[in-house]
C-alpha cells in the first residue's frame, strides 16, 4: 500500500519531446513507472524512445491509453494551460514539475480545481514530484536513494525532501510515498491534503513533513495533526534565519508583515504532538525516536 | 520586482485609476520646469516634492515635501532631497540614495484612506484590503487594530464585483452616490491593475477623498510578479539598477538565486529548500561564535558548470566571506558538475579561505574524485551537521 500512486498507475507526459520531459521521461521508465504515453500539440503521431505513443492533445491520450495521472514538463507561458487540459481530459492525478509560473496563472488554475470537487487532484507547481518506491516514480527525484517502506514524507522543497529520504534510507527506514508539494505561493494540494491520505493509509506508521518560511500551511498543518492524527509526525522548517522581506529562492518563501515565520511554525507543529528536527541533518533521527517510544 | 511611485501611478492611468498630474524628474532643472507646468496646468503654485525610492516610509524620513510657493521653492527642496540618503523602516539603517523625483500637484485633501491588493495564499485569492487608517504604516494597524481593515476576496471567474467594492464603501463610510460610484469604478480599476499588469503587490497608502469629492490614488506601490517577466516585455524600461544589490543582479544574469547577507560563510547550494536549511544549520552551529551565513544561494537543479563556475567565483570575491561551505544533494544536479565548476573557479581566483564540501547523491563518486584530485585544500563532509560544524571551526580559526 502506499498514496496516490503505485503499480496501477497509467502515466502521460505533457512536454515529453522536450530536454527536461525526454530526460526525465527516460528516467521514469528506467525506473519502471509505467509511461503510457506523451503529449505534444503538433506532434501527434510520433513514438518517444520508439515505443511511447505521443498525443496531440490530452483528451487524445487519455482515450488512446487509459492514463490515470499526468506529469506536465509544458515550460511557464503554456504550463497552467497543460494543467487545465489534464483536468478537462479527467485526468485524476495531475503533477505539475515547472518552475516559474505566474502566480495570477495558478489563481485561475485553482479555481477550476475547486469546482472539480476533487475529480482531479494537482501536485505542484514548482515541484519534485511523487513517488512510491519500488512501484512508481512521477518527477524528477533522483529515485535510487529511495526504499520502500513506512514512512510517509511531504515537503514544500526538492532537495530538502531527497535530504529527509537520504537520512531515512541510511538508517534502514523505509517509505511508503514521498510527495513534494512545491515551493509556489498557489498550488494544488497542502500539506493538510497529504496528511489525511498518509493518516488512512495502513501502511503509512509515521510522517517526516518539511516546511518552509512563508503562508500559514504549516500552521493548518499543525491543526490537522492535533485533531485527526495518531500516528508520529517529525518536522522541519526551513528559514529559521531568513531576513523579513526577502525571496529565498521558492516564490513562497518570504517573510511578510511578520508572518509566516519559522518560530511561528515551529511552535504550532510541537504544540500539536509534532517533533521538529533541531536541525536539518535530524529529520529521520527525530521520526525514529517517536516511532520506538 | 520592485517599481517606483512614478512609475507604478503610469500603470494606474493606463486603466484610469485617477491620479495627481505629476512628472518625473532627475535633475533639480528638471524639477524646476516640472513645478511651473503644474503650476500652470492646475492654476495653483503648491506641488509636493517626493522622493522616489524603492522603500515605502519616505515621509516620515524626509523624503516628500510639500512646497507652497510655487517653483522657486520646489527647486529649493528638490536640491535638499536629491541626492540625500533616505532612511526609512523599510531602507535598513543604511537608507537609499535618492536619484529621482516625483513633482506632483497638490491636493486639497479631505479623507485618507488605505487600499491594499495582495494574493491571498491561504485562501488561494486576490485579497483587497481597505482601512480608514490611511497615511500611516499599514503593518501597524495590522497589528494593533485588525478590525479597522476589511478585507473582500475576488472570485477570478468573476472579476472584482461592484458589490465587493461597495462593501469596502460603505466599510470605510464612502457615502454620497457621486463620490460611491467614483470609489467602485476605482476600485475595478486597480482590479484589473492587479491581474493585467501581473502584480504581487498593489497598495495605495493614501487613497484620498478631496474637497471636491474626488477619489484619488496619492501614492502607488507596486511589486511585479517575477514569474510573468515572459509576458512583459516592458518591464525592462521600469528596473531601477540603482535600486539593487550589484551581487544579486549578476547573479540573477547568470541565472541564479542569490540573497545577500550580513555572515561571514559563503554558501553554494543546490535547491532552495536545502538553501535555506544550510543558511539554518550554520547559524545553529556557528550562534555565539560570531559565525552567520554571507548568502543564500541556489544553483537550482538544471544549472550547467559555467553557472555553477560563475557562482563559486561570486563568493570567492566576496571580502565578508571567511570560510565557504558547498552543500549538494544531486537530483537533477549532478555532483560531477558542481566538482568541476568548484574546481575551475578556484584555480581561476585562488582559493584563499578554508573550503567544506558536503556532496551526496547523483554521480557523488566522480564528484569526490575531482575534488579529491584537484589538489586544492578541501575539507570532506559526510552530512550537513557535520559539513556545518567543520565550517564553523574553520571560520573560528581564521578569526
Amino acid at each position: 500500500m502506499s498514496v496516490l500512486v503505485g503499480k496501477d498507475t497509467r502515466l502521460l507526459v505533457q512536454g515529453i519531446t522536450g530536454s527536461a520531459g525526454g530526460f526525465h521521461s527516460k528516467q521514469m521508465l528506467e525506473f519502471g513507472t509505467n509511461v503510457v504515453g506523451g503529449v505534444t500539440p503538433g506532434r501527434g503521431g510520433e513514438k518517444f524512445e520508439g515505443k511511447v505513443p505521443v498525443f496531440d492533445t490530452v483528451a487524445q491520450a487519455v482515450k488512446a491509453t487509459g492514463a490515470n495521472a499526468s506529469c506536465i514538463f509544458v515550460p511557464p507561458p503554456g504550463a497552467a494551460d497543460a494543467i487545465l487540459e489534464a483536468f478537462d481530459a479527467g485526468v485524476a492525478l495531475v503533477t505539475c514539475i515547472t518552475e516559474g509560473i505566474p502566480v495570477a496563472d495558478m489563481l485561475q488554475v485553482r479555481r477550476v480545481l475547486e469546482g472539480l470537487k476533487g475529480k482531479s487532484r494537482l501536485i505542484g507547481p514548482n515541484c519534485p514530484g511523487i513517488i512510491t518506491p519500488g512501484a512508481c516514480k512521477i518527477g524528477i527525484m533522483p529515485g535510487h536513494i529511495h526504499k520502500a517502506g513506512h514512512v510517509g514524507v511531504v515537503s514544500r522543497s526538492g532537495t530538502l525532501t531527497y535530504e529527509a529520504v537520504g537520512q531515512l534510507t541510511a538508517l534502514g527506514i523505509g517509505q511508503s510515498t514521498c510527495i513534494g508539494i512545491g515551493g509556489d505561493p498557489v498550488g494544488g494540494m497542502d500539506f493538510v491534503d497529504v496528511l489525511e491520505l498518509f493518516q488512512a493509509d495502513a501502511d503509512t506508521h509515521g510522517v517526516i513533513l518539511i516546511g518552509e518560511i512563508g503562508g500559514g500551511a504549516e500552521e493548518r498543518a499543525a491543526r490537522f495533526i492535533k485533531e485527526k492524527m495518531n500516528k508520529p509526525v517529525a518536522g522541519f522548517i526551513a528559514g529559521t534565519s531568513a531576513p523579513e522581506g526577502k525571496r529565498m529562492g521558492h516564490a513562497g518563501a518570504i517573510i511578510a508583515g511578520g508572518k509566516g515565520t519559522a518560530a511561528e511554525k515551529i511552535k504550532a507543529l510541537e504544540a500539536a504532538g509534532a517533533r521538529v528536527a533541531p536541525t536539518p541533518s535530524d529529520m529521520a533521527s527525530t521520526l525514529q525516536s517517536m516511532m520506538k517510544t | 520586482m520592485k517599481i517606483h511611485e512614478y512609475q507604478a501611478k503610469r500603470m494606474f492611468a493606463r486603466y484610469g485609476v485617477p491620479i495627481p498630474r505629476g512628472y518625473a524628474a532627475f535633475t533639480v532643472d528638471e524639477a524646476e520646469a516640472a513645478a511651473k507646468k503644474l503650476a500652470q496646468e492646475t492654476g495653483s503654485p503648491v506641488v509636493v516634492v517626493k522622493a522616489q525610492i524603492h522603500a515605502g516610509g519616505r515621509g516620515k524620513g524626509g523624503g516628500v515635501k510639500v512646497a507652497k510657493g510655487g517653483a522657486a521653492e520646489a527647486r529649493e527642496l528638490s536640491q535638499k532631497i536629491l541626492g540625500m540618503q533616505l532612511v526609512t523602516h523599510q531602507t535598513g539603517p543604511a537608507g537609499q540614495k535618492v536619484r529621482r523625483l516625483y513633482i506632483e500637484q497638490g491636493l486639497d485633501i479631505a479623507r485618507e484612506l488605505y487600499l491594499g491588493a495582495v494574493i491571498d495564499r491561504d485562501r488561494r485569492r486576490i485579497a483587497f484590503m481597505a482601512s480608514t487608517e490611511g497615511g500611516v504604516e499599514i503593518e501597524k494597524v495590522a497589528a494593533e487594530t485588525p478590525e479597522k481593515i476589511v478585507t473582500v476576496h475576488v472570485d477570478p471567474a468573476v472579476g472584482f464585483a461592484a458589490y465587493q467594492a461597495r462593501e469596502l464603501a460603505f466599510a470605510l463610510g464612502i457615502g454620497g452616490k457621486e463620490t460611491l460610484g467614483k470609489f467602485v469604478k476605482l476600485l475595478r480599476a486597480l482590479f484589473e491593475v492587479v491581474v493585467k499588469e501581473d502584480c504581487s503587490l498593489c497598495e495605495v497608502n493614501p487613497l484620498v477623498v478631496t474637497k471636491g469629492n474626488d477619489v484619488v490614488a496619492l501614492d502607488a506601490k507596486i511589486n511585479l510578479d517575477d514569474n510573468a517577466e515572459f509576458r512583459h516585455p516592458e518591464w525592462k524600461d521600469l528596473e531601477d539598477r540603482d535600486e539593487e544589490d550589484p551581487v544579486e543582479l549578476e547573479a540573477k544574469a547568470a541565472g541564479l538565486n542569490y540573497v545577500s547577507l550580513d555572515g561571514n560563510v559563503g554558501c553554494l547550494v543546490n535547491g532552495a529548500g536545502l538553501a535555506m536549511a544550510t543558511m539554518d544549520i550554520i547559524k545553529h552551529f556557528g550562534q555565539g561564535h560570531g559565525v552567520a551565513p554571507a548568502n543564500f544561494l541556489d544553483v537550482g537543479g538544471g544549472a550547467n558548470q559555467e553557472q555553477v563556475t560563475k557562482a563559486f567565483k561570486m563568493i570567492l570575491k566576496s571580502p565578508k566571506v571567511k570560510a565557504i561551505f558547498v552543500n549538494i544533494f544531486g537530483g537533477i544536479m549532478k555532483c560531477d558538475v558542481i566538482a568541476n565548476g568548484v574546481v575551475a573557479a578556484a584555480k581561476e581566483l585562488g582559493l584563499k579561505v578554508p573550503l567544506v564540501v558536503r556532496l551526496e547523491g547523483t554521480n557523488v563518486e566522480l564528484g569526490r574524485k575531482i575534488l579529491s584530485e584537484s589538489g586544492l585544500a578541501i575539507q570532506a563532509a559526510g552530512t550537513m551537521a557535520d559539513g556545518a560544524k567543520k565550517v564553523v571551526a574553520a571560520v573560528g580559526g581564521a578569526q
